[in-house]
């Protein structure tokens, strides 16, 4: 399978996260654990560290960016994003990460009707936007 | 449609005007990208909401900048910080995130923003021409800029905002096009009651539900009497921003690019009309108060946002001569403390227990005493959506003369005579 680069970065080989609701990262995504903050949200309390982060929407906190910064900076992003749609607010914090000279992981665009195959996986993901199992 | 740069903005990327610029030029061009915008346009202004701490990754991006030798190319005022710089509060941060907060708000000083520290620029002076684009943070600031007084931004959030005022330039998508500014819903507020309309409460009120019902639409408010006067715009901006993702409302016969309804609507049939009811209202006031005790408030704040000085005059009559047994928090910028510091308004309002709050708020940073199952009561429509979260406190929703009142007395009360 086959997704369309939003952000290049680091190719990946983790286990998958998908989430079964949309996440706002600020105030949903504690940025010094990396543990899901938000309590009404399904994956309460799960880490998104080093996973392949499969996320079916995003709540547009102007400040998501910061937190996904503050993430990269301290070593506790998620391994590869894979969206189902562009959100700037949120993709800026690696565009800015990159230019702070961090190594970054790649965001991906795929339909979340896919997602469902990814749970209990892992994934390997190329530069090109591929994603196998593995 | 792949990007375009003109060759000026290729120049700049490049280094033309040094390192902090080619580095915010390559930020906007990656958004750009990312959204899908076929160029850059240039902006008059911008306003920047990314001086507020929320980690340090966020102050060594703004000194990186600095280090650059990054220069905003147009007039950029400076939302709230996280410290008050005037000495009129004192907030709990520990020791490193203020450190690093107050490096963040110097760096943004070298960038060359201006030290405005509000979130109600444009009652500090700053009012771009209608149809200009801009580049403004800030939820409120940016429907405020958009709907009252005509000019055009997305809503900009961290990094972004910095990037843009600093290459002048911004993508083009969004509210920046004359054709995504049409409203698409009408919210017909005709058959309220005329004396509720004229009511302080209810700008809030309409706001926090026109927000939880359009979400990221753009609406008109079809059913204005009379011009509501600017504070009333502004509140029922912040709240429509903070319970939805509003960046731009319409009210027909009162802002700029809604003369009347049809002009609203581009001259297009409206995709929804929503017929507000006296009952949709009560809903909405009830769902602004979160407290379980409503017989107990710690603390009353206003002034989100910032509070002007037509404000200050309401609020100096509406304490008269007496004191206040629970304090008042009143949210302000530098642009009416000037005001205030002149003829010993300052000085009268602190010696009636209230404690003014400058170039910050109450819902930012951590000025509220910690206190277990503690009660704010407030009459700003987005404090009341953003307190219980930030600060731990319940919410009491109320008018500003209730608010003062309940102050007063030290227990909350209702309907008294504004």
């Amino acid at each position: 399978m086959k997704a369309e680069v939003l952000v290049a970065g680091q190719p990946a080989d983790a286990p998958a996260l998908v989430l079964t609701a949309p996440i706002s990262f600020w105030g949903g995504v504690n940025p010094k654990t990396g543990l899901i903050a938000d309590v009404r949200h399904p994956q309460h309390g799960i880490s998104i560290s080093g996973k392949v982060l499969c996320l079916p929407g995003t709540i547009g906190s102007s400040s998501a960016a910061a937190v996904l910064l503050e993430l990269v900076s301290a070593g506790l992003a998620p391994a590869a994003l894979i969206l189902h749609e562009p959100d700037a607010i949120l993709l800026l914090g690696l565009i800015v990460a990159q230019e702070m000279g961090h190594v970054t992981p790649m965001a991906l665009r795929l339909d979340r009707t896919e997602f469902g195959e990814f749970v209990d996986t892992k994934l390997a993901i190329g530069g090109d936007g591929s994603i196998t199992p593995s | 449609m792949a990007l375009a740069l003109s060759a000026e903005q290729q120049a700049i990327a490049n280094g033309a005007r040094g390192e902090g610029a080619a580095m915010a030029m390559r930020i906007v061009a990656a958004t750009a990208r990312l959204m899908g915008a076929p160029s850059l346009i240039p902006i008059a202004s911008a306003h920047i909401d990314g001086a507020l701490y929320h980690g340090d990754s966020g102050t060594l991006f703004a000194e990186k900048l600095a280090l650059g030798g990054g220069k905003v190319a147009v007039r950029a005022t400076l939302n709230v910080g996280s410290l008050d710089l005037t000495g009129c509060s004192k907030n709990r941060l520990p020791p490193h995130e203020r450190g690093m907060a107050r490096r963040m708000m110097d760096a943004y000083r070298t960038l060359g923003c201006e030290p405005s520290w509000t979130c109600a620029p444009y009652q500090a002076g700053h009012r771009p021409a209608l149809g200009s684009d801009v580049a403004w943070g800030e939820s409120n600031a940016v429907v405020f800029c958009n709907s009252v007084l005509g000019a055009r931004t997305n809503r900009y959030g961290d990094f972004l905002d910095i990037a843009c005022a600093i290459s002048g330039f911004a993508p083009y998508y969004g509210l920046h096009r004359p054709e995504n500014r049409r409203a698409t819903v009408v919210f017909d507020v005709s058959g309220l009651d005329p004396a509720f309309l004229g009511s302080e409460v209810a700008w809030p009120i309409l706001g926090s539900l026109y927000g939880r019902e359009i979400g990221d639409a753009v609406g008109v408010v079809a059913g204005v009497a009379a011009h509501p006067g600017e504070d009333a715009l502004k509140a029922f901006g912040a709240a429509s921003a903070s319970a939805g993702a509003v960046g731009l409302f319409h009210v027909a016969g009162v802002t700029p690019e809604a003369p009347d309804l049809a002009t609203a609507l581009h001259h297009q049939p409206p995709q929804a009309v929503i017929k507000v009811t006296a009952g949709m209202i009560a809903d909405s006031r009830r769902r602004l108060s979160t407290a379980l005790d409503m017989d107990r408030i710690d603390a009353v704040a206003i002034g989100s946002p910032h509070l002007s000085i037509a404000e200050f005059d309401q609020l100096e009559a509406l304490i008269g001569e007496r004191k206040l047994k629970v304090t008042l928090y009143a949210c302000t910028g530098r642009h009416t403390l000037g005001a205030l510091e002149k003829n010993g308004r300052r000085k009268a309002l602190e010696a009636a227990g209230v404690v003014i709050v400058a170039d910050t708020c109450v819902v930012v940073t951590p000025i509220l005493p910690d206190i277990e199952g503690a009660v704010l009561m407030t009459n700003s429509g987005k404090f009341a959506h953003y307190a219980p979260g930030n600060t731990g406190y319940g919410v009491i929703y109320g008018s500003m003369a209730e608010c003062v009142e309940s102050a007063v007395l030290g227990r909350p009360v209702f309907e008294v005579a504004a």
